[in-house]
């Protein structure tokens, strides 16, 4: 263990929070830090699209179609991997459920794809059954391109770098693949509830 | 330094705080204790690292504002969501201490033998390792030339304000400017390079630093005037805190 | 969030390879050449990741875990590192 530094606790932390709420090695924070593995991309709402392929395109939408589509308003605790977590975050959007819907699909997985060229991987019954959405509000307002507007995807159950920014679409896998972190060592499932930070935790 | 010990294991040490210096409201500068400390070259920094209770670490950066055979002195700016700087800047006391690793840097480095003409531009704290530059400068009773370009947001936030009063130092204040002000009062555009660096003719080098938005700007101001890019070195600190 | 450059990860950098490496220069798969010290980099997020400044592409992926560094470099044509006494710092 490292010289620690008197005094030194990070970022501003809730002391309060309910620890039943924070995951093992967490800390809670009203900060919303953002972190990036590229510059914030801007694709112009008149071209973009979100798309479920499974080799090919089998639906899409624009964003005219995507703000059609019913969408519900979530409040959620989320956790990054790199140990703070914010609870109570209010986020509306769509319910992948709803995207599914209309499509037909017999996957054990996905992979999110985005603008950026990030990718992460999921199990589908992880997307699905209330528990994944495709948010464009962040409390109240339209998403901050920093925060990955104008859409990303919201899986809070799992660590938030599942939750891909600038997310495009969703790709239908029999087999699950690694994603951009995972491919570096990061867990494939990534559940803060088991500390799942790194492949073999 | 030729003929010393050349691939050296970079550990983290630990520093002791000998002096705090508070230069302006948001900025605190720290003289560490590092015993062994092999000394540093002009330009170069340390990475700090804080371990809290918990084992939380984090680890920031910070440019060497002193010269090389002066103590090794880090300048922080306090950012408004940082991890670091607020505990650096405030919590901080003198005889605290904290890991710190370095000297690092092998391009944003200045020797006497680099020659010159030097164009420094500094926007916000980017002028910390300018400070270590010049005073390097001096001591060495270096014959180059040189002119210092400093972007601050007001005059208030001039850093190093009392040493950086030469006539090598350019201010430019982008936000607001004291009673009197005569000096320039924008942010940096062509025009004001083109009538504050040195001509291309000199054959001058250029080290620019400071939010990676100042530092795009003039580096491309520079190749306007001419410049050739490999005479220019560039250092982009995060986007807060800049002019 | 804005880009930093190579000169942020010197201390990662001789902490992985034993030497300064900012001043390596760098071939990325486009053809662009420099410096590591002048790409762009993106700090503090699970790993820190080198662009290409020119093209933007991923140059370099360095990802910590468990006591191991994995260097992705597969963004590189070529990393050319200078070996000559006056490119080292004194060490301790």
């Amino acid at each position: 263990m490292s010289f620690v530094s008197r005094g030194f606790r990070g970022r501003r932390r809730d002391a309060d929070a309910d620890p039943a709420r924070v995951p093992p090695g967490q800390f809670v924070t009203h900060d919303f830090p953002v972190l990036s593995a590229g510059a914030t991309p801007h694709t112009p709402l008149d071209r973009w699209t979100f798309s479920i392929e499974n080799g090919g395109v089998i639906r899409t939408w624009t964003w005219k179609e995507f703000r059609a589509l019913p969408s519900e308003s979530v409040t959620v605790d989320i956790h990054c991997v790199t140990r703070w977590s914010k609870l109570d975050t209010t986020w509306e959007g769509v319910s992948i459920d709803t995207l599914l819907n209309e499509v037909e699909h017999d996957a054990g997985y996905v992979l999110a794809f985005c603008d950026s060229g990030y990718t992460t991987n999921l199990p589908f019954e992880d997307v699905t059954g209330g528990k994944a959405w495709v948010v464009y509000t962040y409390e109240g307002d339209p998403l901050d391109p920093e925060h990955g507007g104008p859409a990303r995807l919201l899986v809070p159950h799992l660590y938030f770098w599942k939750s891909a920014k600038w997310v495009r679409g969703l790709r239908l896998l029999d087999e699950d693949e690694p994603g951009f972190w995972e491919t570096y060592g990061y867990h494939m499932y990534g559940d803060p509830w088991r500390e799942q930070r790194y492949s073999g935790d | 330094m030729a003929g010393a010990a050349l691939l050296g294991r970079l550990s983290w040490r630990v520093a002791t705080v000998t002096r705090v210096v508070d230069e302006t409201p948001r900025v605190r500068t720290l003289e560490l204790e590092l015993p062994g400390w092999p000394g540093h070259v002009a330009g170069q920094h340390v990475d700090v690292r804080l371990t809290a209770e918990d084992g939380y670490r984090a680890e920031r950066a910070y440019s060497l504002g002193s010269a090389p055979g002066e103590p090794p002195v880090i300048t922080v700016e306090r950012l408004e969501d940082g991890e670091v700087s607020p505990y650096l800047t405030e919590d901080v006391r003198l005889g605290d201490s904290f890991e710190v690793r370095g000297p690092i840097g092998g391009y944003f480095v200045w020797r006497p033998n680099d020659g010159g003409p030097l164009f420094l531009a500094a926007g916000g704290s980017g002028v910390v390792p300018m400070r270590a530059i010049l005073r390097h400068r001096r001591n060495t009773m270096s014959e180059v030339r040189v002119r210092l370009l400093y972007s601050s947001r007001t005059i208030e936030d001039v850093i190093y304000r009392e040493e950086l009063d030469g006539e090598e130092v350019v201010h430019t204040l982008t936000r607001a400017q004291p009673p009197g002000w005569t000096g320039y009062a924008r942010r940096v555009d062509t025009d004001l390079l083109r009538e504050v660096a040195w001509s291309v003719d000199d054959g001058p080098l250029a080290f620019i630093c400071g939010p990676t938005s100042f530092v795009e700007s003039v580096a491309a101001g520079l190749v306007e005037l001419g410049y050739a890019p490999r005479r220019i070195k560039t250092e982009r600190f995060g986007a807060t805190g800049g002019p | 969030m804005e880009a930093l450059d190579g000169n942020a990860i010197g201390g990662i950098l001789y902490h992985v390879f034993d030497r300064e490496m900012t001043m390596a220069q760098a071939e990325c798969v486009c053809g662009a050449r420099g410096p590591l010290a002048e790409c762009e980099v993106y700090l503090g997020g699970p790993g820190v990741v080198v662009r290409c400044r020119v093209c933007h592409s991923i140059v370099i992926v360095l990802v910590e875990v468990r006591q191991m560094m994995c260097v992705d470099i597969c963004g590189l044509n070529k990393l050319e590192v200078p070996l000559r006494a006056s490119d080292q710092k004194v060490s301790w």
